[in-house]
């Protein structure tokens, strides 16, 4: 370790223990292209919570997530999954992209779909038994698609196949949830059904993150917020860090009037 | 005489090709939808053109080395060696330069290709060099094939399909949500390095049946044509293994019942007959069951709007509809409705007004979003739900 990594954005010490930290980031950056994304972030996600990472369009959300994944290769920084390296925990991990990162024509069925998030009780050879299909059903009911098992995935619209990818992920029995926007574009019953599963999630002890961009459902929805611009604005319980001044340097400008008098007013 | 050929009666050279055609087919056909599936299939194009400097090189160092040019696997280890010079070459070009993969398929493979030409002219040059064949790899050459190169070929396409049948689950996961794959702990560059190796090894194996140039052929047609067939991955690569062999064999068999006859082109043309074949009949996603499908709903919709017109005492200016109407019995030839028209008007009336409805009842107003104007209210909602609404539309009807 240099000395360099000693100080981080938030002034953090390189020597805690992390142990207990579902996802932890600490000086973590991003560039595309040569310019940082996401500039020295610290995060430390709070285990059985449900968090939300809030930020401006461009502000480096959903590369956040992904360099946490490993999906992208972070410039500097360090991530730690219950205080190990990401490599050996993935397992432990469920993610639930974009929709849009999916070529919806190609020909599979949404059971096969869902199977593949049981790959690593599956591995290359072994067959699918009726015990996987049952599981794989089980994930589809929580979801509200289990009529639909046996649908090409692309005759789904937008809201079930964002319900189908949760199912795939459910599948995984993960213990880290991380969802990059999983609300984004959905009807009104597939956002309902969806943060149903995952408060479901929280009150059995699994940890939720999700990439979120709808500031007037926070407060409904998530117990924490985690404020990002480029750099960490901001993180901790919705009560305390979800707050207009907090929004006001995250979004800067950006915010629109409209919804800072609608928060105050609130 | 085609019976004889298919049935194998045409002599030993045309029942070694056919073997050995059918385990290419089956190979080709298999791998060739995990490429496609991949949507890479255009680097087996890239893959089959860098084989011929290896190729060419390798018979000049044999004859150089004192050897017979022409010992096969010492020119099927050449070819191998260059196609993967050239495989690497456009992985790095579209990976470390801002060329897309398109662009550098293209450059490798016109350049690969044309290197091999030029090495080719000058082994006619060569003393050794006029009796080598080469120019049959170029679009196969079956008449001299012995029993040994079938059992190669046959030997090859098995490890090949037993080797795809292993790696099933990484491929597929890997073409349909890298990402996930890769979250899943799947290598996916390794996956990725090994269906091209794959690739490869079919296109070796197939160099003396269909040749370099056509062997392209045999890897993206069985699999576009079996993607009509199925919605199913695992079933694509079945059906795909299944018409790649049928291609093999048939095109081999029709080649042996005249002398001269091209094995490889015919193979292609076979290929070719199936494809067209499944783009035309297949249903689901054939030309003609979507056309019929589209003509279906097309002629429901136009019956319906004409069936609300008739209800609503509006004109219907529309050719195609009054046709509809006329043909069903549902108007006379002036326009006018018949009995059954105006009793099947009320009924679509009645169907458009609950679904009005629906939009309006709180707790049902999620349902009413599967309203396509063709869909029938029976088919979404109980007939008790259908008893209420009727109740909240009573009382509007009386009020008109």
């Amino acid at each position: 370790m240099s000395a360099l990594e000693l100080i981080t954005d938030a002034g953090q010490p390189v020597a805690e223990d992390l142990s207990q930290a579902p996802l932890a980031l600490r000086g973590l950056t991003v560039s595309y292209h040569d310019e940082p994304v996401v500039f020295s972030v610290d995060m430390t996600i709070v285990p059985g919570s449900m968090t939300g990472i809030i930020g401006p369009n461009g502000a480096g959300k959903s590369t956040l997530l992904k360099a946490a994944l490993g999906i992208v290769t972070p410039l500097a920084g360090r991530v730690t999954v219950w205080g190990q390296p990401l490599g050996k925990m993935r397992d432990r991990i469920a993610y639930v992209p974009q929709r849009a990162s999916v070529d919806w024509d190609f020909p599979t069925q949404v059971l096969d779909v869902v199977l593949m998030g049981m790959y690593r009780e599956l591995g290359l050879l072994r067959r699918v038994r009726p015990r996987h299909v049952a599981h794989a059903m089980e994930c589809l009911t929580r979801v509200g698609m289990q009529d639909f098992a046996e649908r090409q995935i692309g005759q789904l619209s937008g809201g079930q196949q964002q319900r189908v990818f949760l199912a795939r992920a459910l599948a995984q029995k993960a213990d880290l949830y991380l969802l990059d926007e999983p609300f984004a574009g959905v009807d009104a019953a597939t956002e309902a059904a969806i943060i149903g599963v995952l408060k479901a999630l929280r009150d059995e002890g699994k940890t939720v993150v999700a990439v979120h961009h709808d500031l007037s459902t926070v407060e409904a929805y998530f117990d924490r917020v985690f404020l990002i611009n480029r750099r960490r604005m901001g993180e901790g319980p919705v009560a305390t860090a979800f707050t207009q001044d907090a929004l006001q340097a995250t979004y800067g400008g950006r915010l629109s009037d409209g919804f800072v008098a609608r928060q105050s007013a609130g | 005489m085609l019976a004889d050929a298919l049935f194998l009666q045409l002599g030993y050279n045309a029942a070694l090709v056919a073997l050995g055609a059918t385990a290419l087919g089956i190979a080709a056909g298999a791998v060739g939808a995990f490429l496609y599936l991949r949507k890479r299939s255009l680097v087996s194009d890239a893959i089959s053109h860098a084989t011929l400097p290896g190729l060419a090189l390798a018979f000049i160092v044999m004859v150089l080395l004192g050897s017979d040019g022409r010992f096969l696997p010492g020119l099927l280890a050449g070819s191998a060696l260059s196609a993967w010079l050239g495989l690497w070459l456009v992985s790095w070009m579209s990976h470390r330069t801002r060329l897309a993969e398109d662009a550098a398929i293209g450059a490798v493979l016109s350049v690969f290709f044309g290197f091999g030409i030029v090495l080719l002219t000058v082994i006619q040059s060569l003393p050794a060099g006029r009796q080598a064949g080469l120019e049959g790899f170029l679009l196969g050459s079956t008449a001299g094939m012995l029993r040994s190169d079938a059992l190669t070929i046959a030997a090859g396409g098995l490890v090949v399909l037993a080797l795809t049948y292993a790696l099933r689950r990484p491929l597929l996961m890997g073409a349909f949500d890298p990402v996930h794959a890769r979250m899943m702990g799947v290598a996916t560059r390794q996956v990725d390095l090994m269906l091209m190796t794959l690739v490869m090894a079919v296109t070796v194996v197939g160099l003396k049946v269909v040749g370099l140039i056509l062997i392209v052929a045999l890897l993206i047609i069985p699999a576009v044509a079996a993607r009509f067939w199925s919605d199913q991955a695992e079933r694509v690569v079945l059906i795909s293994g299944a018409l790649g062999g049928l291609s093999g064999y048939t095109g081999a068999a029709l080649s042996a019942t005249a002398p001269d006859l091209p094995t490889g082109p015919i193979i292609v043309l076979v290929a070719f007959g199936l494809f067209a074949t499944s783009l035309l009949v297949a249903p689901g996603r054939g030309l003609l069951a979507t056309a019929l499908r589209h003509r279906q709903v097309q002629q429901r919709v136009h019956l319906r709007q004409g069936l609300l017109a008739l209800a609503h005492g509006q004109p219907i200016y529309e050719g195609l509809t009054r046709r509809i109407l006329r043909r069903q019995g549902l108007t006379r030839p002036d326009g006018v409705a018949t009995r059954d028209g105006r009793a099947a008007a009320s009924r679509a009336l009645r169907d458009e007004n609950r679904w009005q409805a629906l939009r309006r009842t709180e707790h049902l107003s999620e349902l009413a979003t599967r309203d396509d104007g063709l869909t029938r209210i029976e088919d979404v909602l109980t007939s008790d739900q259908i008893a209420t609404l009727d109740a909240t539309l009573a009382p509007q009807k009386g009020g008109a």
